[in-house]
C-alpha cells in the first residue's frame, strides 16, 4: 500500500435506477415492484456508471461502491461485482465497498472470499468497509434486528481471522457462525489484511470503531453533527494508544464543480436528488424493532414509527433545519452536505469544512446521484480532478 | 394443594416485591427468581394455580381479564426475560429457553393440576411446554395461538406485522381499534417496557417468522384437554389456523369470541375469561 499524500478522494456512485423515480410516492424501497426496473434501461446504467469509475482510475480519484436491496435508489444489490469488474479495468486507483452488510450476509466466509480475491486480482488496492446497514435492509435481507450488531462483530471478528489465519483450517462454533473448517484461498494481498472501513453516524459508533483501529466514514452529517463523531474517534484512539491520523476519518458530501459557479450548482441540485430521495421509505421498515436501543425506539413509538428523527437532526451552520427531501444547494452548502461551484468555490467550502471539523483522510465525493447526466458527470469529476484535487496535497 | 405452595412460595426468600401496597386485593409485582433470571411476575387471586403468559406486545392490557381470572385462581402471570423489566442473559435466546424456565418455574412453585393459558406469542410458549412435559399442567387454553406452519412455503399464515403501517398493524389486531393504548399519552419509562417487549418478540420470533418448524409434529404429545379460543375478527392469524391448531391437538375443542381481533382476552376479558371457567368445569363443548 503507498503511503498516502495529502487527502484522498474517492468517487461514489449508488449506481441510481433514477428512471422508476417518476413513479413512486411513499417509499422508494423494499415494496417497490421491480416491474418498474427495465433490464435493457438498466444495463445501459450499469455500463455508463462502471465508465464513470473507470475514467476515475485515468483522474487519479479512487472508487467507493456500496449496496442496497430491493431499491430504486440504489441498484448496485452486490457492492462486490462492480469492483470485480474495475479490479481488472483499473490499474492505478484503490476500491473500497462501503461496504458490505456483514450482519445481513448468512456467510462471513464468503464475504472474506470475495475481499480476498479481489484483493489479489487487483494487487493490493481493496478497502474493505463493513456496514450495519441502514433499518430498511431488514426487511430484504429477513435479518434478525434485535441481535444485528452482536452478528455484526461475531462476522466481523471471523472474516479478518479467516483473512489472517494461514496454517490451515481453524474452527468456528460461535453465536451466529458456525464452520467445522475455515481455510480460505485465496489469502488476501495486503498484510495482515485489507484497510477496514465502517460508516459511522454517532459519536458512539465511532468510539467502538476507534477502539478496533477501524477507519470511519462519516456520511453526510453536516456542519454540526459531524465535529462530535470526529472528536470521539480521536479521543478514544488516543485513549487506546494510537492516535488517529487523517487517514483513518473520511467524510462524504455531495460535489457538484463547473466552470461557472452556475453550472456547478445545477449539477449539485441533480446530484442532491440522491438526497431528496433516498430517505423515503414507508415508516414500518425505518423502525424494525431492536434496531436501535429501547430508549429510541420508545420516541419512536410515541411517534406512531416516523422515521425522520435523523433528517430533523440536520441543520445548517447557523442553525436552520434541514430537510434532506427538499433541501436546497444553497442550504446544503450551508449545512456541509454540499460542495459546490467553481473550483475555487469548492476548495474554500472544503477547506472551512476541513479547518471546522478538524481534518479528515479522505473525502468520498458523491460525484453521481440522481439525475445528472453522464457528460455532466464526466466534467464534474475531470474539473475535481484538474482544479481541485491539486491543492489537496496540503491537506489529509 | 398447588395454591397453597404458591402463597407458601410467595413468602419464600427468593421472592423480592417490588410493589408494596396495603390493599390486599391489590395485586403483587414481584420478582421471582428462576434459572438465574429475575422473573418480574403479576401474582394475584387466590384458588387453584393458573399460569399465563402474555402475548408479544399489549401486556399492560391484560389486566382486566387477569383481575376477572384471579376471582377464581391463583394467577401467576410472567413478563419473558427480555420483555418489560425482566432481564435476558446473551445465551437465552429461543422459544426452547422460555419454555423450560417456566416448566422450572413450575417446578420451584410445586404447582400442581395447572391451567395454563397462553396468548399470541404466549400460546406458542405454552404449546413448546405442553409438548416437553404434562405433569403439572392439566389443562390448556390457548388464545390466537402462535408457533405452528400449516400452510404452503409461500404461503403466510401470519401476518407480517412488521411490515404494516403502525394503523394497519392496529386495525388488524383488534375489532376495535380504539382498544389499542394510545401510546402518545403515556410515559417515556412505560413506553420503554413496550420497546422492550417488541425488541424481545422479535429476537425470539424472526425467523422461522413465529413458528417452530418442528412443533406441529409433535403435537400429539398434548394430553391435556386444550381449549382453542379465538378472536373472530383476528386479522393477524385467522380463525382457520385456530381450527388446524384444534384439528392437530388430541383432546382440544375450538372456540370463536364474537367482535374480537388478535387478543379476545383484551376485548372480551369476561366472554374470555368465562369460557375458560366453563371449560375447566367440563361444559361449553363443541
Amino acid at each position: 500500500m503507498t503511503e498516502a499524500t495529502g487527502m484522498r478522494v474517492w468517487h461514489f456512485s449508488e449506481m441510481a435506477y433514477h428512471p422508476a423515480w417518476e413513479y413512486l410516492d411513499e417509499t422508494y424501497r423494499v415494496t417497490v415492484p421491480n416491474r418498474l426496473y427495465d433490464p435493457k434501461i438498466g444495463a445501459d446504467l450499469y455500463h455508463r456508471y462502471l465508465d464513470e469509475w473507470a475514467l476515475c482510475d485515468e483522474l487519479g480519484i479512487n472508487i467507493m461502491t456500496n449496496e442496497h436491496h430491493a431499491t430504486a435508489t440504489c441498484a448496485d444489490s452486490v457492492c462486490t461485482i462492480p469492483m470485480a469488474i474495475l479490479a481488472r479495468e483499473t490499474k492505478r486507483v484503490r476500491l473500497l465497498a462501503l461496504g458490505m452488510p456483514i450482519a445481513n450476509r448468512e456467510n462471513p466466509i464468503r464475504v472474506a472470499e470475495e475481499y480476498s480475491m479481489l484483493d489479489v486480482i487487483s494487487r493490493g488496492r481493496i478497502d474493505m468497509g463493513f456496514v450495519k446497514g441502514v433499518p430498511f435492509e431488514i426487511s430484504p435481507a429477513n435479518s434478525n434486528p434485535a441481535d444485528l450488531m452482536e452478528r455484526f462483530w461475531e462476522a466481523h471478528d471471523l472474516i479478518l481471522k479467516a483473512m489472517t489465519s494461514h496454517d490451515g483450517p481453524f474452527s468456528w462454533e460461535g453465536t451466529h457462525f458456525h464452520y467445522r473448517s475455515v481455510n480460505i484461498w485465496p489469502r488476501p494481498w495486503q498484510e495482515p489484511h485489507p484497510p477496514v472501513w465502517m460508516p459511522v453516524g454517532s459519536p458512539g459508533s465511532a468510539r467502538e470503531a476507534a477502539a478496533r483501529g477501524i477507519t470511519i466514514g462519516v456520511l453526510n452529517t453536516g456542519w454540526v453533527l459531524t465535529p462530535p463523531i470526529f472528536e470521539a474517534y480521536r479521543k478514544t484512539a488516543a485513549e487506546a494508544g494510537r492516535p488517529a491520523t487523517p487517514d483513518k476519518l473520511a467524510y462524504m458530501a455531495l460535489i457538484g464543480v463547473g466552470r461557472t459557479r452556475e453550472e456547478g450548482w445545477r449539477r449539485a441540485d441533480q446530484i442532491l436528488g440522491y438526497s431528496r430521495t433516498s430517505g423515503i421509505v414507508s415508516p414500518q421498515f425505518a423502525n424494525p424493532p431492536g434496531y436501535v436501543a429501547p430508549a429510541m425506539a420508545a420516541q419512536a413509538i410515541k411517534a406512531a414509527g416516523v422515521g425522520g428523527a435523523r433528517a430533523t437532526r440536520l441543520q445548517t451552520r447557523d442553525g436552520k433545519p434541514i430537510n434532506p427531501r427538499t433541501v436546497s444547494v444553497e442550504d446544503a452548502i450551508g449545512a456541509g452536505l454540499v460542495f459546490a461551484g467553481t473550483p475555487d468555490d469548492v476548495w474554500d467550502q472544503l477547506r472551512a469544512f476541513y479547518d471546522h471539523v478538524g481534518g479528515f483522510g479522505h473525502l468520498l465525493m458523491m460525484g453521481q446521484g440522481g439525475h445528472i447526466s453522464h457528460a455532466d458527470t464526466v466534467d464534474n469529476l475531470t474539473l475535481f480532478a484538474n482544479e481541485v484535487l491539486p491543492r489537496l496535497a496540503e491537506l489529509g | 394443594m398447588g395454591a397453597r405452595a404458591l402463597r407458601g412460595f410467595r413468602r419464600g426468600r427468593n421472592l423480592v416485591p417490588t410493589i408494596a401496597t396495603a390493599d390486599v386485593k391489590e395485586p403483587l409485582m414481584e420478582r421471582i427468581d428462576v434459572s438465574g433470571i429475575a422473573l418480574e411476575t403479576w401474582i394475584a387471586g387466590e384458588g387453584p394455580p393458573l399460569l399465563f403468559l402474555h402475548g408479544g406486545d399489549y401486556f399492560a392490557q391484560n389486566r382486566a381479564f387477569l383481575d376477572r381470572l384471579a376471582r377464581r385462581w391463583r394467577v401467576v402471570a410472567p413478563r419473558h426475560p427480555g420483555f418489560g423489566a425482566t432481564p435476558r442473559p446473551d445465551w437465552f435466546r429461543s422459544v426452547h429457553d422460555i419454555a423450560y424456565l417456566y416448566l422450572d418455574l413450575l417446578d420451584r412453585l410445586n404447582a400442581s393440576e395447572v391451567l395454563l393459558v397462553g396468548s399470541s406469542f404466549g400460546g406458542w410458549v405454552a404449546l413448546e411446554m405442553a409438548v416437553r412435559a404434562l405433569d403439572r399442567v392439566t389443562r390448556l387454553a390457548l388464545i390466537d395461538s402462535l408457533g405452528l406452519k400449516f400452510r404452503a412455503r409461500d404461503e403466510r399464515d401470519i401476518v407480517d406485522i412488521y411490515a404494516l403501517p403502525a394503523a394497519e398493524a392496529v386495525r388488524r389486531t383488534f375489532f376495535d381499534p380504539a382498544a389499542a393504548p394510545d401510546y402518545a399519552a403515556l410515559d417515556d419509562a412505560a413506553v420503554e417496557e413496550v420497546a422492550r417487549d417488541r425488541e424481545a418478540t422479535v429476537l425470539y420470533g424472526w425467523r422461522p417468522f413465529m413458528h417452530d418448524p418442528g412443533l406441529v409434529h409433535w403435537l400429539h404429545r398434548v394430553r391435556a384437554p386444550t381449549l382453542v379460543l379465538w378472536g373472530e375478527n383476528d386479522g393477524i392469524v385467522a380463525p382457520d389456523y385456530g381450527r388446524k391448531l384444534c384439528a392437530a391437538l388430541p383432546n382440544a375443542r375450538f372456540r370463536q369470541v364474537a367482535d374480537a381481533g388478535h387478543y379476545p382476552q383484551i376485548e372480551r376479558p369476561e366472554v374470555v375469561a368465562d369460557l375458560i371457567e366453563a371449560f375447566v368445569r367440563g361444559e361449553g363443548g363443541q
